[in-house]
C-alpha cells in the first residue's frame, strides 16, 4: 500500500481539519483579546479571563450546570445500567422489544420533542420548574446512552465468570456485585463520562425543562450571545473547551497506558 | 505403599452388589425447547470414582454436567447426590464444584484472590484461607505466580489456576468440563498425571467430560458413552475397548474392524459367524448371539497377524493383498484387500529396526487371527 503524504492527502486533511477546528480556534484567540470587539484583534491580554470570574451571573450558572450534570449522570449511570442488565439477562420476559424500543427512543428522538414533553409533564403534574426539574430531564435523556454503552460490554460478558462465582459458593447479589460489577465497571464509568458530557452541553431540553434559579452555562451563553457575543464569553468557552479536552486527553492516555501494559504482559506470560 | 496402578485395580464398587452409588442420575430428560439434549439417562457414579463422559460434540455432555452443578435444571427425572434429590437447590448451595471448559478465571482478581473466592463465601477464617491458598498454589505449581493476574499467565497456567480454584473448597464432587482442552500434547498428557494424583490423594470424586477417548482411557476408572443424550455404555476402559457393548461404541472406541454377517452355526464352544461379502469366521466369543441372528463380528487391528507366507495354523486365515501401508513409527498399519473386496485394518508393532518378513504394496498377504481375539456385536 502506499502511504506516503501526496498533495492530494495533504490537502484533504488540512481541508478537514480547518473545517473542524477554525471555528474553536478563532474562539479561543479572540478570548486572548485586548479589544472589547470581538472580530477587531486589539493586542494580547487575559483581562476577560479575570472579569469571568467577577461575572457573577456566569458563575453561578456554572455552578448549576456542575451540580445538575454530577446527579443527573451518576442517577442515569443507575438506572441505565439496570435497564442495559433486563435488556440483556432476561431476554425472554414479555414485550421486551417494546421496552427495548422504549429506552433506546429517546437516542434518536429530537431533543424538542423530548424536552417540550417533559415540560408538559411538569406542569399537568405541576410541579415548579427549577433544579429538581432540570435534573429529571438530564437522567432522562442522558439514561438511554448509558444504557447503550452499558449493554454493548454485557452482551460480550461472559456468563460462565457469574456460574463461576456461584459455583464457588456466592449467592446471586453478592455474585453481582463482586464479579459482574467490576468486570463491567469500565463501561459504566465511559457511560458516566458520556452523561455528564451531555448535560453540560444541553441547552434545547434544559431551555423547555428549567426555570427561574436555575439556569445553566449553556443557556446563560446562548442568552447573552444573543444580545452580542462579548470576549468573556470566548473566555468561558475556552476554559469549558480545555477543560473537555484534558479530561479527553487524560482518559485516552489512560486506556493507552492499560493497553500497552497488558501487551507487555501477555508477551510475558507467553515466555513463560 | 501400594502404588497408585494397585489401589484402583482393587477399586471396582460398581462391582459390589451392596454398594451405594453417590451420585444417581434416574430417568433423566432435558429439553431445550423441543430439542432433546439428554434423553431418559439413568446413571450411577460412586464415591472416590475417576469417571469419565465421553461422547461427539453436541451430546449433552456439558449439559449433563450443567445439571449437575446446578445451573440447569431437568425436565424430568432426579438427580440425587449422596441419596439427596439435588432438585431445587441451587448451585451455591451444592458440595459439588466445576473447573470450566473456558476456565472462567475472574479477570479482576489475582491467581491468589482467585482461588481464596470460594473459601471467602463459606467464611473461612483468614489464617486458614492463606494456609489453604498457599497449599493449592504448591500443589498445582504456581507458587511465584501468586500475584498475578489471569491475563499475566499462559493457557496451561491459567488451566491450572482454574484446577486449584475448583479443588481448594476440598468439594465431594469435583466436575471438570474438558479441562485439558486448550494444551498441546506433552502439557496434556503430564496433566492427565497430575490429574489422577490429585484425585487420589484428596479422595474426591471426579466427574471428567472428554472428547479425546485416549484421555479418558488413561485417567478414568470407568467411562459412560453417550451419544444423542443416551448412554450407550458404561465400563471400565479396558471392558469398552475388549468388549463394547454395541457397533456404535466400538466404532466409536479406536480402530475397528466389522464383518457384517449371521450366525451360521452356534454350539457350546462358540460360533461360526459368515458375513454378507462372504468371509466366514470362527468365534470363540460370542456371546449371546443365537443361531440365525443378524451380527457383526468386531475385531481390533492389533489382535489380526500379516505375513507373507501362509500361516500354518491359525483360527481364521485369509488371503488378501496388501493396499495401504501407514508407517506410524512405533507401529504400522496394513490395510490388507480380502478376495471379496473388503480392506481390513492389521497393525503390527515395530519392535525391531528391520522386519525378516517385509511387505509393500500390492504383495499378496495373509491375514489370521485367533477365534478368541473379536467379539460378536448383537447391537
Ligand atoms: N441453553 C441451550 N439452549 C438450547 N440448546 C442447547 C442449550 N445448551 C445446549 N444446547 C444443545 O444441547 C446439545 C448438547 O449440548 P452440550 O453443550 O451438552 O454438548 P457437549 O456434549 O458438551 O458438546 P461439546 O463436546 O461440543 O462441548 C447441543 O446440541 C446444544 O446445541
Ligand atoms: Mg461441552
Amino acid at each position: 500500500m502506499n502511504s506516503s503524504w501526496s498533495r492530494f492527502n495533504i490537502t484533504a486533511i488540512v481541508l478537514g481539519f480547518a473545517f473542524l477546528y477554525l471555528p474553536i480556534v478563532l474562539l479561543v484567540i479572540f478570548s486572548f483579546n485586548e479589544s472589547k470587539l470581538v472580530t477587531v484583534w486589539g493586542g494580547f491580554s487575559t483581562k476577560w479571563y479575570v472579569s469571568l470570574f467577577h461575572n457573577q451571573g456566569l458563575m453561578d450558572a456554572a455552578w448549576v450546570t456542575i451540580r445538575v450534570g454530577l446527579i443527573s449522570a451518576t442517577m442515569a449511570t443507575v438506572l441505565g445500567t439496570l435497564a442495559a442488565l433486563a435488556l440483556t439477562r432476561y431476554t425472554r420476559f414479555r414485550g421486551r422489544v417494546l421496552f427495548s424500543g422504549m429506552v433506546f427512543a429517546p437516542l434518536v428522538m429530537p431533543e424538542v420533542i423530548t424536552g417540550l414533553s417533559l415540560l408538559l409533564l411538569f406542569v399537568a403534574v405541576g410541579l415548579d420548574r427549577g433544579f429538581f426539574t432540570l435534573t429529571l430531564a438530564h437522567i432522562t435523556f442522558s439514561m438511554c446512552f448509558v444504557a447503550v454503552v452499558v449493554q454493548s460490554r454485557l452482551v460480550t460478558f461472559d456468563r460462565s465468570l457469574e456460574e463461576a462465582a456461584m459455583d464457588l459458593g456466592a449467592p446471586p447479589v453478592k455474585t453481582f456485585f463482586q464479579i459482574t460489577l467490576p468486570v463491567i465497571l469500565p463501561a459504566i464509568i465511559s457511560g458516566w463520562m458520556l452523561a455528564f458530557t451531555l448535560s453540560i452541553d444541553d441547552l434545547v431540553i434544559s431551555s423547555f425543562t428549567s426555570g427561574p434559579g436555575a439556569t445553566t452555562l449553556p443557556m446563560k451563553i446562548y442568552s447573552q450571545v444573543r444580545l452580542g457575543v462579548t470576549p468573556e464569553i470566548n473566555a468561558a468557552c475556552t476554559i469549558l473547551i480545555a477543560i473537555v479536552a484534558c479530561g479527553v486527553i487524560a482518559a485516552s492516555l489512560v486506556n493507552k497506558r492499560r493497553e500497552v501494559q497488558r501487551l507487555r504482559d501477555e508477551q510475558a506470560a507467553q515466555r513463560g | 505403599m501400594k502404588s497408585l496402578g494397585n489401589i484402583r485395580r482393587e477399586f471396582a464398587p460398581w462391582n459390589k452388589p451392596d454398594a451405594k452409588p453417590y451420585i444417581q442420575f434416574k430417568n433423566v430428560t432435558k429439553r431445550f425447547g423441543d430439542f432433546t439434549a439428554v434423553n431418559n439417562l439413568s446413571l450411577s457414579i460412586y464415591e472416590r470414582e475417576f469417571f469419565a463422559l465421553l461422547g461427539a460434540s453436541g451430546c449433552g455432555k456439558s449439559t449433563l454436567l450443567r445439571m449437575l452443578a446446578g445451573f440447569e435444571e431437568p425436565t424430568s427425572g432426579q438427580i440425587l447426590l449422596d441419596g439427596q434429590d439435588l432438585r431445587g437447590i441451587p448451585p451455591y448451595r451444592r458440595p459439588v464444584n466445576m473447573m470450566f471448559q473456558s476456565y472462567a478465571l475472574f479477570p479482576h482478581m489475582t491467581v491468589e484472590q482467585n482461588i481464596a473466592f470460594g473459601l471467602k463465601q463459606d467464611g473461612m477464617p483468614k489464617a486458614e484461607i492463606e494456609q489453604r491458598v498457599t497449599d493449592m498454589l504448591k500443589l498445582v505449581k504456581l507458587g511465584q505466580f501468586a500475584k498475578r493476574k489471569p491475563h499475566q499467565l499462559s493457557g496451561g497456567q491459567r488451566q491450572r489456576v482454574a484446577l486449584a480454584r475448583a479443588v481448594a473448597k476440598r468439594p465431594k464432587v469435583l466436575l471438570l468440563d474438558e479441562p485439558l482442552g486448550a494444551l498441546d500434547k506433552k502439557l496434556r498428557e503430564e496433566t492427565q498425571f497430575e490429574l489422577m494424583d490429585l484425585q487420589q490423594t484428596l479422595g474426591l470424586t471426579f466427574v471428567v467430560v472428554t472428547h479425546d477417548q485416549e484421555e479418558a482411557m488413561t485417567m478414568a476408572d470407568r467411562i459412560a458413552i453417550l451419544d444423542k443424550g443416551e448412554v450407550m455404555q458404561v465400563a471400565t476402559p479396558a471392558e469398552v475397548y475388549e468388549a463394547p457393548g454395541s457397533r456404535f461404541v466400538a466404532d466409536f472406541v479406536g480402530n475397528i474392524n466389522m464383518f457384517e454377517g449371521k450366525v451360521a452355526d452356534r454350539d457350546s464352544s462358540g460360533a461360526t459367524i459368515t458375513s454378507a461379502n462372504g468371509v466366514t469366521i470362527r468365534t470363540a466369543n460370542a456371546g449371546d448371539a443365537a443361531a440365525g441372528s443378524e451380527v457383526a463380528f468386531a475385531i481390533r487391528p492389533e489382535k489380526i497377524k500379516v505375513s507373507s507366507k501362509k500361516p500354518e495354523n491359525g483360527d481364521n486365515v485369509m488371503e488378501g493383498e496388501i493396499y495401504d501401508i501407514a508407517y506410524l513409527g512405533d507401529m504400522t498399519i496394513f490395510h490388507v484387500q480380502l478376495g471379496n473386496g473388503q480392506v481390513v485394518k492389521a497393525s503390527s508393532l515395530n519392535a525391531t529396526r528391520a522386519t525378516e518378513d517385509p511387505l509393500s504394496w500390492d504383495d499378496k498377504a495373509w491375514i489370521s487371527f485367533r477365534n478368541d481375539a473379536g467379539v460378536v456385536l448383537t447391537r
